[in-house]
Protein backbone atom coordinates (compact mmCIF):
# COMPACT_ATOMS: atom_id res chain seq x y z
CA UNK A 1 0.00 0.00 0.00
CA UNK A 2 2.15 2.52 0.93
CA UNK A 3 5.38 1.86 -1.61
CA UNK A 4 3.08 2.82 -4.50
CA UNK A 5 4.96 5.46 -6.34
CA UNK A 6 3.67 8.77 -6.65
CA UNK A 7 2.66 9.97 -10.28
CA UNK A 8 -0.17 12.50 -10.78
CA UNK A 9 0.18 10.95 -15.26
CA UNK A 10 -1.81 8.49 -13.58
CA UNK A 11 -4.69 10.82 -13.87
CA UNK A 12 -5.05 9.96 -17.72
CA UNK A 13 -5.75 6.79 -17.12
CA UNK A 14 -8.40 7.93 -15.21
CA UNK A 15 -10.06 10.29 -17.63
CA UNK A 16 -12.11 7.98 -19.51
CA UNK A 17 -13.60 7.25 -16.10
CA UNK A 18 -14.27 10.82 -15.17
CA UNK A 19 -16.15 11.50 -18.86
CA UNK A 20 -18.38 8.58 -18.48
CA UNK A 21 -19.18 9.40 -15.03
CA UNK A 22 -19.50 13.24 -15.31
CA UNK A 23 -22.11 12.63 -18.02
CA UNK A 24 -24.03 9.68 -16.37
CA UNK A 25 -23.67 10.99 -12.25
CA UNK A 26 -22.95 14.32 -11.99
CA UNK A 27 -24.58 16.23 -14.58
CA UNK A 28 -28.01 14.54 -13.74
CA UNK A 29 -27.15 15.78 -10.19
CA UNK A 30 -26.96 19.03 -11.17
CA UNK A 31 -30.63 19.31 -12.53
CA UNK A 32 -31.57 17.68 -9.56
CA UNK A 33 -29.99 20.36 -6.98
CA UNK A 34 -31.40 22.90 -10.13
CA UNK A 35 -35.13 21.60 -9.63
CA UNK A 36 -34.85 21.41 -5.57
CA UNK A 37 -34.05 25.46 -5.39
CA UNK A 38 -36.80 26.66 -7.55
CA UNK A 39 -40.72 26.54 -8.31
CA UNK A 40 -42.43 26.82 -11.27
CA UNK A 41 -45.77 28.14 -12.67
CA UNK A 42 -45.76 25.60 -15.52
CA UNK A 43 -44.42 26.76 -18.93
CA UNK A 44 -41.18 25.91 -18.09
CA UNK A 45 -41.01 29.12 -16.19
CA UNK A 46 -38.80 28.58 -12.65
CA UNK A 47 -37.59 31.48 -10.52
CA UNK A 48 -35.81 30.84 -6.74
CA UNK A 49 -37.15 28.99 -3.87
CA UNK A 50 -34.54 29.01 -1.93
CA UNK A 51 -34.91 26.36 0.61
CA UNK A 52 -38.45 26.02 1.39
CA UNK A 53 -38.42 22.53 -0.63
CA UNK A 54 -35.94 21.30 1.95
CA UNK A 55 -37.65 23.23 5.20
CA UNK A 56 -40.94 21.56 4.07
CA UNK A 57 -39.81 17.76 3.52
CA UNK A 58 -37.38 17.63 6.86
CA UNK A 59 -40.21 19.27 9.30
CA UNK A 60 -42.66 15.92 9.59
CA UNK A 61 -45.64 17.93 10.39
CA UNK A 62 -46.07 18.80 6.66
CA UNK A 63 -47.69 16.53 4.18
CA UNK A 64 -44.69 15.35 2.47
CA UNK A 65 -42.13 15.88 5.41
CA UNK A 66 -44.43 12.84 7.27
CA UNK A 67 -44.42 10.88 4.31
CA UNK A 68 -40.94 11.07 3.64
CA UNK A 69 -40.25 10.01 7.82
CA UNK A 70 -42.59 7.52 7.58
CA UNK A 71 -41.03 5.62 4.12
CA UNK A 72 -37.53 6.49 5.76
CA UNK A 73 -38.17 4.71 8.73
CA UNK A 74 -39.94 1.30 7.22
CA UNK A 75 -36.75 1.32 4.59
CA UNK A 76 -34.63 1.43 7.74
CA UNK A 77 -36.16 -1.55 9.48
CA UNK A 78 -36.38 -3.56 6.80
CA UNK A 79 -32.68 -2.95 5.83
CA UNK A 80 -32.24 -3.97 9.28
CA UNK A 81 -34.53 -6.81 9.43
CA UNK A 82 -33.37 -8.45 6.12
CA UNK A 83 -29.56 -8.12 7.09
CA UNK A 84 -30.56 -9.86 10.29
CA UNK A 85 -31.94 -12.72 8.64
CA UNK A 86 -29.50 -12.45 5.54
CA UNK A 87 -26.38 -12.34 7.09
CA UNK A 88 -26.59 -15.56 9.75
CA UNK A 89 -28.53 -17.49 7.01
CA UNK A 90 -25.63 -16.90 4.42
CA UNK A 91 -22.91 -18.10 6.69
CA UNK A 92 -24.74 -20.83 7.34
CA UNK A 93 -24.85 -21.75 3.81
CA UNK A 94 -21.74 -20.73 2.73
CA UNK A 95 -20.34 -23.12 5.87
CA UNK A 96 -22.47 -26.22 4.18
CA UNK A 97 -21.25 -25.64 0.67
CA UNK A 98 -18.94 -28.65 -0.80
CA UNK A 99 -15.47 -28.34 -0.35
CA UNK A 100 -14.53 -30.54 -3.48
CA UNK A 101 -15.37 -31.78 -6.46
CA UNK A 102 -17.98 -31.51 -8.46
CA UNK A 103 -20.71 -30.72 -6.54
CA UNK A 104 -18.79 -27.45 -5.94
CA UNK A 105 -19.43 -25.40 -9.28
CA UNK A 106 -22.60 -26.61 -9.44
CA UNK A 107 -23.98 -25.40 -5.98
CA UNK A 108 -22.37 -22.41 -6.57
CA UNK A 109 -24.16 -22.18 -10.03
CA UNK A 110 -27.28 -23.09 -7.82
CA UNK A 111 -26.94 -20.23 -5.24
CA UNK A 112 -26.22 -17.75 -7.63
CA UNK A 113 -29.25 -17.72 -10.02
CA UNK A 114 -31.67 -15.94 -8.17
CA UNK A 115 -28.83 -13.13 -8.66
CA UNK A 116 -29.00 -13.03 -12.28
CA UNK A 117 -33.44 -12.78 -12.74
CA UNK A 118 -34.12 -9.79 -13.78
CA UNK A 119 -36.10 -7.83 -10.91
CA UNK A 120 -39.05 -7.00 -12.42
CA UNK A 121 -38.80 -11.24 -12.88
CA UNK A 122 -38.38 -12.12 -9.06
CA UNK A 123 -41.29 -9.62 -8.34
CA UNK A 124 -43.28 -11.36 -11.18
CA UNK A 125 -42.13 -14.68 -9.18
CA UNK A 126 -43.37 -13.98 -5.97
CA UNK A 127 -46.45 -12.45 -7.26
CA UNK A 128 -47.35 -15.81 -8.46
CA UNK A 129 -45.83 -17.71 -5.65
CA UNK A 130 -47.73 -16.26 -3.06
CA UNK A 131 -51.42 -15.72 -4.51
CA UNK A 132 -54.02 -17.27 -2.50
CA UNK A 133 -55.81 -18.58 -5.36
CA UNK A 134 -52.86 -19.73 -7.71
CA UNK A 135 -49.96 -19.37 -6.05
CA UNK A 136 -48.17 -22.30 -4.20
CA UNK A 137 -47.15 -20.26 -1.07
CA UNK A 138 -50.46 -18.71 -0.46
CA UNK A 139 -52.35 -21.72 -1.13
CA UNK A 140 -50.41 -23.93 1.29
CA UNK A 141 -50.14 -21.19 4.26
CA UNK A 142 -54.12 -20.50 4.15
CA UNK A 143 -54.30 -24.44 3.69
CA UNK A 144 -53.27 -24.90 7.11
CA UNK A 145 -55.44 -22.53 8.54
CA UNK A 146 -53.07 -19.50 8.42
CA UNK A 147 -54.45 -15.95 7.40
CA UNK A 148 -52.53 -14.72 4.61
CA UNK A 149 -53.36 -12.52 1.87
CA UNK A 150 -50.44 -10.22 0.46
CA UNK A 151 -52.56 -7.72 -1.59
CA UNK A 152 -54.97 -6.97 1.75
CA UNK A 153 -53.02 -7.46 4.82
CA UNK A 154 -50.47 -5.23 5.99
CA UNK A 155 -48.24 -8.10 7.98
CA UNK A 156 -48.73 -10.85 5.33
CA UNK A 157 -47.58 -8.15 2.67
CA UNK A 158 -44.56 -7.45 4.51
CA UNK A 159 -43.92 -10.79 5.28
CA UNK A 160 -43.90 -11.88 1.37
CA UNK A 161 -41.63 -8.75 0.61
CA UNK A 162 -39.12 -9.80 3.36
CA UNK A 163 -39.27 -13.29 2.23
CA UNK A 164 -38.66 -12.55 -1.17
CA UNK A 165 -35.61 -10.40 -0.46
CA UNK A 166 -34.40 -13.18 1.37
CA UNK A 167 -34.51 -15.96 -1.45
CA UNK A 168 -33.30 -12.84 -4.06
CA UNK A 169 -29.95 -12.35 -1.85
CA UNK A 170 -29.20 -14.11 0.67
CA UNK A 171 -27.28 -16.28 -2.29
CA UNK A 172 -24.81 -13.11 -2.78
CA UNK A 173 -23.50 -13.60 1.19
CA UNK A 174 -23.20 -17.38 0.94
CA UNK A 175 -20.89 -16.55 -2.01
CA UNK A 176 -18.79 -14.04 -0.26
CA UNK A 177 -18.39 -15.90 2.78
CA UNK A 178 -17.66 -18.90 0.82
CA UNK A 179 -14.47 -17.14 -0.55
CA UNK A 180 -13.90 -15.26 2.54
CA UNK A 181 -14.21 -19.36 4.14
CA UNK A 182 -11.78 -20.68 1.69
CA UNK A 183 -8.67 -18.06 1.40
CA UNK A 184 -8.33 -19.32 5.47
CA UNK A 185 -5.38 -22.05 5.11
CA UNK A 186 -5.62 -25.54 6.53
CA UNK A 187 -3.22 -25.50 8.89
CA UNK A 188 -5.11 -23.30 11.25
CA UNK A 189 -8.30 -25.87 11.38
CA UNK A 190 -5.50 -28.90 11.85
CA UNK A 191 -4.52 -26.85 14.59
CA UNK A 192 -7.75 -26.80 16.23
CA UNK A 193 -8.48 -30.30 15.60
CA UNK A 194 -5.05 -31.19 17.99
CA UNK A 195 -6.63 -28.74 20.75
CA UNK A 196 -9.94 -30.56 20.27
CA UNK A 197 -11.56 -27.63 19.56
CA UNK A 198 -15.29 -27.89 19.26
CA UNK A 199 -16.87 -26.88 16.06
CA UNK A 200 -18.52 -23.61 17.47
CA UNK A 201 -15.44 -22.55 18.75
CA UNK A 202 -13.66 -23.32 15.20
CA UNK A 203 -16.40 -20.99 13.68
CA UNK A 204 -15.95 -18.35 16.92
CA UNK A 205 -12.13 -18.09 16.94
CA UNK A 206 -11.11 -18.40 13.46
CA UNK A 207 -13.56 -18.97 10.73
CA UNK A 208 -15.68 -15.61 11.83
CA UNK A 209 -12.52 -12.91 12.44
CA UNK A 210 -11.49 -14.13 9.11
CA UNK A 211 -14.79 -13.51 7.47
CA UNK A 212 -14.71 -9.93 9.09
CA UNK A 213 -13.63 -8.20 5.74
CA UNK A 214 -15.90 -9.90 3.15
CA UNK A 215 -18.63 -9.60 5.98
CA UNK A 216 -18.21 -5.75 5.89
CA UNK A 217 -18.42 -5.77 2.19
CA UNK A 218 -21.56 -7.72 2.36
CA UNK A 219 -23.11 -5.97 4.88
CA UNK A 220 -22.47 -2.40 2.67
CA UNK A 221 -23.58 -4.13 -0.69
CA UNK A 222 -26.70 -5.67 1.39
CA UNK A 223 -27.48 -2.01 3.02
CA UNK A 224 -27.41 -0.23 0.18
CA UNK A 225 -29.45 -2.48 -2.21
CA UNK A 226 -32.55 -2.67 0.16
CA UNK A 227 -31.96 0.90 1.19
CA UNK A 228 -33.00 1.52 -2.37
CA UNK A 229 -35.36 -1.19 -2.96
CA UNK A 230 -37.74 -0.58 -5.65
CA UNK A 231 -38.47 -3.02 -8.24
CA UNK A 232 -39.76 -5.87 -6.64
CA UNK A 233 -42.04 -4.39 -4.36
CA UNK A 234 -43.75 -2.16 -6.94
CA UNK A 235 -44.57 -5.46 -8.29
CA UNK A 236 -45.69 -7.36 -5.69
CA UNK A 237 -47.39 -5.29 -3.54
CA UNK A 238 -47.10 -1.85 -5.66
CA UNK A 239 -45.88 0.25 -2.24
CA UNK A 240 -49.59 -1.24 -0.68
CA UNK A 241 -51.76 -2.46 0.95
CA UNK A 242 -52.20 1.52 2.00
CA UNK A 243 -48.51 2.61 2.39
CA UNK A 244 -47.80 -0.38 4.24
CA UNK A 245 -44.65 -1.03 2.42
CA UNK A 246 -43.97 1.92 0.37
CA UNK A 247 -40.27 2.52 1.04
CA UNK A 248 -38.01 5.33 0.01
CA UNK A 249 -37.63 5.00 -4.08
CA UNK A 250 -41.25 3.84 -4.35
CA UNK A 251 -42.06 7.00 -3.15
CA UNK A 252 -39.80 8.96 -4.98
CA UNK A 253 -40.97 7.64 -7.70
CA UNK A 254 -44.38 8.13 -7.46
CA UNK A 255 -43.68 12.10 -6.61
CA UNK A 256 -41.20 12.10 -9.83
CA UNK A 257 -42.59 10.49 -12.27
CA UNK A 258 -46.05 9.74 -11.03
CA UNK A 259 -47.09 13.19 -10.17
CA UNK A 260 -44.31 14.86 -11.69
CA UNK A 261 -43.87 17.16 -8.46
CA UNK A 262 -40.43 18.32 -9.49
CA UNK A 263 -39.36 20.19 -6.47
CA UNK A 264 -40.18 18.15 -3.54
CA UNK A 265 -39.37 15.17 -5.92
CA UNK A 266 -35.64 17.23 -6.13
CA UNK A 267 -35.08 17.77 -2.54
CA UNK A 268 -36.15 14.74 -1.74
CA UNK A 269 -33.59 12.95 -3.70
CA UNK A 270 -31.00 14.97 -2.53
CA UNK A 271 -31.37 14.04 0.79
CA UNK A 272 -32.45 10.38 0.17
CA UNK A 273 -28.85 10.65 -2.14
CA UNK A 274 -26.93 12.33 1.44
CA UNK A 275 -28.26 9.76 3.74
CA UNK A 276 -26.77 7.11 1.51
CA UNK A 277 -23.72 9.37 1.05
CA UNK A 278 -23.15 9.24 4.76
CA UNK A 279 -23.88 5.56 5.34
CA UNK A 280 -21.82 4.56 2.40
CA UNK A 281 -18.44 6.76 3.59
CA UNK A 282 -18.98 5.25 7.11
CA UNK A 283 -18.56 1.52 5.55
CA UNK A 284 -15.96 2.56 3.45
CA UNK A 285 -14.09 4.34 6.01
CA UNK A 286 -14.26 0.35 8.36
CA UNK A 287 -12.94 -1.05 5.21
CA UNK A 288 -10.11 1.16 4.23
CA UNK A 289 -8.84 0.35 8.11
CA UNK A 290 -9.39 -3.33 7.91
CA UNK A 291 -7.47 -3.16 4.52
CA UNK A 292 -4.65 -1.05 6.63
CA UNK A 293 -4.51 -3.47 9.69
CA UNK A 294 -4.00 -6.35 7.28
CA UNK A 295 -1.24 -4.66 5.10
CA UNK A 296 0.55 -3.72 8.83
CA UNK B 1 -21.16 -37.16 10.30
CA UNK B 2 -20.72 -33.73 10.53
CA UNK B 3 -20.57 -33.50 6.61
CA UNK B 4 -23.79 -35.49 6.46
CA UNK B 5 -25.35 -32.88 8.29
CA UNK B 6 -23.64 -30.27 5.86
CA UNK B 7 -25.39 -31.95 2.92
CA UNK B 8 -28.58 -32.09 3.97
CA UNK B 9 -28.44 -28.47 5.38
CA UNK B 10 -27.19 -27.17 1.57
CA UNK B 11 -30.36 -29.97 0.24
CA UNK B 12 -32.88 -28.14 2.30
CA UNK B 13 -31.39 -24.14 1.06
CA UNK B 14 -31.73 -25.51 -2.63
CA UNK B 15 -34.98 -27.03 -2.12
CA UNK B 16 -36.40 -23.88 -0.77
CA UNK B 17 -34.59 -21.65 -3.22
CA UNK B 18 -36.32 -23.71 -6.06
CA UNK B 19 -39.72 -23.61 -5.01
CA UNK B 20 -40.72 -20.47 -6.77
CA UNK B 21 -38.75 -21.31 -9.89
CA UNK B 22 -40.27 -24.87 -10.02
CA UNK B 23 -44.14 -22.91 -9.50
CA UNK B 24 -43.02 -20.65 -12.56
CA UNK B 25 -42.22 -23.78 -14.51
CA UNK B 26 -44.73 -25.62 -13.76
CA UNK B 27 -47.56 -22.57 -14.59
CA UNK B 28 -45.53 -21.72 -17.83
CA UNK B 29 -46.75 -25.54 -19.20
CA UNK B 30 -50.07 -24.76 -18.64
CA UNK B 31 -53.14 -22.89 -20.23
CA UNK B 32 -54.81 -20.21 -18.67
CA UNK B 33 -57.80 -21.98 -18.25
CA UNK B 34 -56.02 -24.62 -16.13
CA UNK B 35 -54.27 -22.30 -13.94
CA UNK B 36 -56.95 -20.32 -13.23
CA UNK B 37 -59.08 -23.34 -12.72
CA UNK B 38 -57.28 -25.62 -10.06
CA UNK B 39 -54.14 -25.91 -8.41
CA UNK B 40 -51.99 -28.96 -9.49
CA UNK B 41 -48.21 -29.94 -8.73
CA UNK B 42 -47.69 -30.41 -12.45
CA UNK B 43 -49.39 -29.47 -15.91
CA UNK B 44 -52.71 -31.85 -16.79
CA UNK B 45 -52.03 -30.86 -20.51
CA UNK B 46 -48.95 -29.47 -21.37
CA UNK B 47 -48.70 -26.76 -23.79
CA UNK B 48 -46.02 -25.05 -25.44
CA UNK B 49 -48.45 -22.29 -26.84
CA UNK B 50 -46.96 -19.29 -24.06
CA UNK B 51 -43.63 -19.96 -25.20
CA UNK B 52 -44.31 -20.14 -28.67
CA UNK B 53 -46.15 -16.81 -28.20
CA UNK B 54 -43.21 -15.45 -27.17
CA UNK B 55 -41.22 -16.98 -30.20
CA UNK B 56 -43.32 -15.92 -32.86
CA UNK B 57 -44.14 -12.11 -31.51
CA UNK B 58 -41.95 -9.64 -33.15
CA UNK B 59 -42.63 -7.37 -29.67
CA UNK B 60 -41.79 -10.12 -27.36
CA UNK B 61 -38.70 -10.75 -29.51
CA UNK B 62 -37.87 -7.49 -29.60
CA UNK B 63 -37.93 -7.05 -25.79
CA UNK B 64 -35.16 -9.88 -25.57
CA UNK B 65 -33.21 -8.36 -28.18
CA UNK B 66 -33.18 -4.68 -26.86
CA UNK B 67 -32.37 -5.84 -22.79
CA UNK B 68 -29.53 -7.81 -24.26
CA UNK B 69 -27.82 -5.65 -26.78
CA UNK B 70 -27.68 -2.61 -24.37
CA UNK B 71 -26.70 -5.39 -21.68
CA UNK B 72 -23.61 -6.29 -23.69
CA UNK B 73 -23.08 -2.60 -25.03
CA UNK B 74 -22.96 -1.69 -21.24
CA UNK B 75 -20.52 -4.17 -20.49
CA UNK B 76 -18.26 -3.09 -23.27
CA UNK B 77 -18.41 -0.06 -22.57
CA UNK B 78 -17.70 0.31 -18.83
CA UNK B 79 -15.00 -2.87 -18.74
CA UNK B 80 -12.99 -0.60 -21.34
CA UNK B 81 -13.34 3.04 -19.49
CA UNK B 82 -12.59 1.03 -16.17
CA UNK B 83 -9.44 -0.76 -17.34
CA UNK B 84 -6.50 1.94 -17.23
CA UNK B 85 -8.60 3.62 -14.32
CA UNK B 86 -8.32 0.10 -11.83
CA UNK B 87 -4.37 0.19 -13.38
CA UNK B 88 -4.05 3.13 -12.30
CA UNK B 89 -5.41 3.25 -8.58
CA UNK B 90 -3.58 -0.31 -8.20
CA UNK B 91 -0.16 0.83 -9.42
CA UNK B 92 0.02 4.83 -8.70
CA UNK B 93 -0.62 7.30 -5.76
CA UNK B 94 -1.75 10.31 -7.61
CA UNK B 95 -3.35 13.75 -6.25
CA UNK B 96 -7.22 13.09 -5.10
CA UNK B 97 -6.70 9.38 -5.56
CA UNK B 98 -8.57 8.31 -2.44
CA UNK B 99 -10.88 10.92 -2.68
CA UNK B 100 -12.12 10.10 -6.71
CA UNK B 101 -11.93 6.53 -5.40
CA UNK B 102 -15.01 7.27 -2.84
CA UNK B 103 -16.63 9.66 -5.14
CA UNK B 104 -16.81 6.58 -7.74
CA UNK B 105 -17.50 3.87 -4.55
CA UNK B 106 -20.35 6.37 -3.85
CA UNK B 107 -22.01 6.50 -7.73
CA UNK B 108 -22.33 2.49 -6.72
CA UNK B 109 -24.57 3.34 -4.21
CA UNK B 110 -26.74 5.96 -5.48
CA UNK B 111 -30.33 5.03 -5.61
CA UNK B 112 -31.37 4.78 -9.19
CA UNK B 113 -34.94 6.09 -8.01
CA UNK B 114 -33.18 9.67 -7.70
CA UNK B 115 -31.52 9.22 -11.55
CA UNK B 116 -34.39 8.08 -13.11
CA UNK B 117 -36.03 11.75 -13.58
CA UNK B 118 -32.72 13.61 -14.44
CA UNK B 119 -31.69 10.82 -16.78
CA UNK B 120 -35.48 11.06 -18.51
CA UNK B 121 -34.29 15.19 -18.87
CA UNK B 122 -30.96 14.36 -20.29
CA UNK B 123 -31.21 12.01 -22.96
CA UNK B 124 -34.55 13.68 -23.66
CA UNK B 125 -32.22 16.73 -24.71
CA UNK B 126 -29.49 15.10 -26.18
CA UNK B 127 -31.83 12.96 -28.34
CA UNK B 128 -30.76 9.21 -27.07
CA UNK B 129 -34.28 8.95 -25.69
CA UNK B 130 -35.89 5.20 -26.34
CA UNK B 131 -32.24 4.02 -27.60
CA UNK B 132 -30.04 1.25 -26.65
CA UNK B 133 -27.80 3.89 -25.89
CA UNK B 134 -29.33 5.60 -23.23
CA UNK B 135 -29.93 2.28 -21.15
CA UNK B 136 -26.25 1.48 -21.68
CA UNK B 137 -24.79 4.49 -20.85
CA UNK B 138 -27.29 5.23 -18.13
CA UNK B 139 -26.47 1.63 -16.51
CA UNK B 140 -22.55 3.12 -16.51
CA UNK B 141 -23.71 5.01 -13.47
CA UNK B 142 -23.22 2.00 -11.16
CA UNK B 143 -21.10 -0.50 -13.57
CA UNK B 144 -18.05 1.56 -14.12
CA UNK B 145 -17.96 2.07 -10.41
CA UNK B 146 -18.35 -1.77 -9.83
CA UNK B 147 -15.82 -2.45 -12.62
CA UNK B 148 -12.84 0.13 -11.57
CA UNK B 149 -13.45 -1.69 -8.07
CA UNK B 150 -13.24 -5.39 -9.32
CA UNK B 151 -10.35 -4.63 -11.80
CA UNK B 152 -8.32 -2.95 -8.99
CA UNK B 153 -8.79 -5.79 -6.50
CA UNK B 154 -7.72 -8.48 -9.60
CA UNK B 155 -4.57 -5.88 -10.71
CA UNK B 156 -3.31 -5.39 -6.71
CA UNK B 157 -3.02 -9.08 -6.71
CA UNK B 158 -0.45 -9.35 -9.84
CA UNK B 159 2.95 -8.08 -8.49
CA UNK B 160 4.25 -5.07 -10.09
CA UNK B 161 7.46 -6.37 -9.96
CA UNK B 162 6.14 -8.03 -13.85
CA UNK B 163 5.44 -4.06 -14.81
CA UNK B 164 8.88 -3.33 -13.86
CA UNK B 165 10.78 -6.30 -15.45
CA UNK B 166 8.56 -5.81 -18.85
CA UNK B 167 9.93 -2.50 -19.20
CA UNK B 168 13.54 -3.19 -18.51
CA UNK B 169 12.82 -5.96 -21.49
CA UNK B 170 12.13 -2.80 -23.71
CA UNK B 171 8.74 -3.25 -23.46
CA UNK B 172 6.48 0.28 -24.30
CA UNK B 173 3.73 0.56 -22.37
CA UNK B 174 0.80 -0.40 -24.51
CA UNK B 175 2.46 -3.44 -26.04
CA UNK B 176 3.28 -4.25 -22.31
CA UNK B 177 -0.62 -3.33 -21.50
CA UNK B 178 -2.19 -5.64 -24.10
CA UNK B 179 0.64 -8.36 -24.68
CA UNK B 180 1.57 -9.21 -21.03
CA UNK B 181 -0.92 -7.81 -18.74
CA UNK B 182 -4.27 -8.41 -20.22
CA UNK B 183 -3.53 -12.01 -19.96
CA UNK B 184 -2.28 -12.35 -16.65
CA UNK B 185 -5.54 -11.10 -15.59
CA UNK B 186 -8.16 -12.10 -18.05
CA UNK B 187 -10.23 -13.42 -15.06
CA UNK B 188 -10.23 -10.20 -13.45
CA UNK B 189 -12.05 -9.21 -16.71
CA UNK B 190 -14.29 -12.14 -16.76
CA UNK B 191 -15.62 -11.79 -13.31
CA UNK B 192 -16.17 -7.46 -13.97
CA UNK B 193 -17.63 -8.61 -17.58
CA UNK B 194 -20.04 -11.24 -15.54
CA UNK B 195 -20.62 -8.64 -13.21
CA UNK B 196 -21.90 -5.72 -15.70
CA UNK B 197 -23.56 -8.07 -17.41
CA UNK B 198 -25.79 -9.48 -14.15
CA UNK B 199 -26.24 -5.48 -12.94
CA UNK B 200 -27.40 -4.01 -16.34
CA UNK B 201 -29.27 -7.46 -16.61
CA UNK B 202 -31.48 -7.31 -13.76
CA UNK B 203 -32.17 -3.64 -13.19
CA UNK B 204 -35.18 -2.37 -14.75
CA UNK B 205 -36.12 1.31 -13.31
CA UNK B 206 -33.95 2.84 -15.66
CA UNK B 207 -33.95 0.65 -18.37
CA UNK B 208 -37.71 1.12 -18.42
CA UNK B 209 -37.78 4.64 -17.90
CA UNK B 210 -35.72 5.80 -20.76
CA UNK B 211 -37.24 3.58 -23.12
CA UNK B 212 -40.85 3.39 -24.70
CA UNK B 213 -41.62 1.94 -28.35
CA UNK B 214 -37.96 1.00 -30.10
CA UNK B 215 -35.90 -0.33 -27.47
CA UNK B 216 -38.61 -1.59 -25.12
CA UNK B 217 -36.41 -4.26 -22.62
CA UNK B 218 -38.23 -7.57 -21.89
CA UNK B 219 -39.45 -6.32 -18.84
CA UNK B 220 -41.51 -3.61 -20.13
CA UNK B 221 -42.95 -5.61 -22.69
CA UNK B 222 -43.45 -7.84 -19.49
CA UNK B 223 -45.92 -5.14 -17.34
CA UNK B 224 -48.20 -4.73 -20.53
CA UNK B 225 -49.06 -8.21 -19.53
CA UNK B 226 -51.37 -6.91 -16.93
CA UNK B 227 -53.23 -4.36 -19.13
CA UNK B 228 -54.49 -6.58 -21.68
CA UNK B 229 -57.99 -8.21 -20.68
CA UNK B 230 -57.35 -10.03 -17.79
CA UNK B 231 -54.10 -11.61 -16.61
CA UNK B 232 -52.59 -14.10 -18.82
CA UNK B 233 -50.52 -16.19 -15.87
CA UNK B 234 -49.53 -18.93 -18.38
CA UNK B 235 -47.25 -16.03 -20.72
CA UNK B 236 -45.93 -14.06 -17.57
CA UNK B 237 -44.36 -16.77 -16.47
CA UNK B 238 -42.88 -18.75 -19.31
CA UNK B 239 -41.40 -15.32 -20.14
CA UNK B 240 -40.16 -15.29 -16.52
CA UNK B 241 -38.70 -18.84 -17.56
CA UNK B 242 -36.91 -17.67 -20.43
CA UNK B 243 -35.71 -14.21 -18.71
CA UNK B 244 -33.47 -16.79 -16.68
CA UNK B 245 -31.71 -18.44 -18.94
CA UNK B 246 -29.15 -15.69 -20.05
CA UNK B 247 -27.79 -15.45 -16.82
CA UNK B 248 -27.17 -19.05 -15.94
CA UNK B 249 -25.72 -19.08 -19.06
CA UNK B 250 -22.75 -16.45 -18.05
CA UNK B 251 -22.94 -17.82 -14.64
CA UNK B 252 -21.74 -20.92 -15.87
CA UNK B 253 -18.43 -19.35 -17.55
CA UNK B 254 -17.10 -17.99 -14.61
CA UNK B 255 -18.09 -20.68 -11.88
CA UNK B 256 -14.79 -21.13 -10.48
CA UNK B 257 -13.97 -17.22 -10.64
CA UNK B 258 -18.03 -16.30 -9.18
CA UNK B 259 -16.77 -16.69 -4.91
CA UNK B 260 -13.87 -14.12 -5.55
CA UNK B 261 -16.01 -11.63 -7.46
CA UNK B 262 -18.73 -11.03 -5.23
CA UNK B 263 -15.68 -10.24 -2.86
CA UNK B 264 -14.64 -7.96 -5.33
CA UNK B 265 -11.24 -9.28 -6.07
CA UNK B 266 -10.71 -8.78 -2.54
CA UNK B 267 -9.84 -11.87 -0.52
Amino acid sequence: MMDKPWSNRAWFFVIPVLVVVLFSSLLPMMTVVNYSVQDTMGQNHFFWNGAAWFQNLLDPTTDIGGRFASALVRNLIFSFVVLMIELPLGIAVAICIPRHGWKVGATLVLIALPLLIPWTVVGTIWEIFARQDIGLLGAALNGIGVHYNDTQDPTSAWATIVMMDVWHWTGMIALLSYAGLKAIPDAFYQAARIDGASRWSVFRNIELPKLQKVLVIAVLLRFMESFMIYTEPSVVTGGGPGEATSFLSLDLVKIALGQVDLGNAAAMSIVYYLITLTICWIFFTIMTQLDQRKGA
Amino acid sequence: MRIQGRSIGISAYLIVLFLPIYWLLNMSFKTNAEITSRLSFWPQHVTFRNYAHIFFDPVWRGGFIHSLSYVCLNTVISVTVALPAAYAFSRYRFIGDKHLFFWLLSNLMAPAAVFAMPFFNLYYSVGLFDTIWAVALAHCLFNVPLAVWILEGFISGIPREIDETASLDGYAFPRFFVKIFLPLIANGIGVAAFFCFMFSWVEQLLASTLTTIHAKPIASVMTQVYSAAGMDWGLLSAAGVLTMIPGAVVIWFVRNHIAKGFALGRV
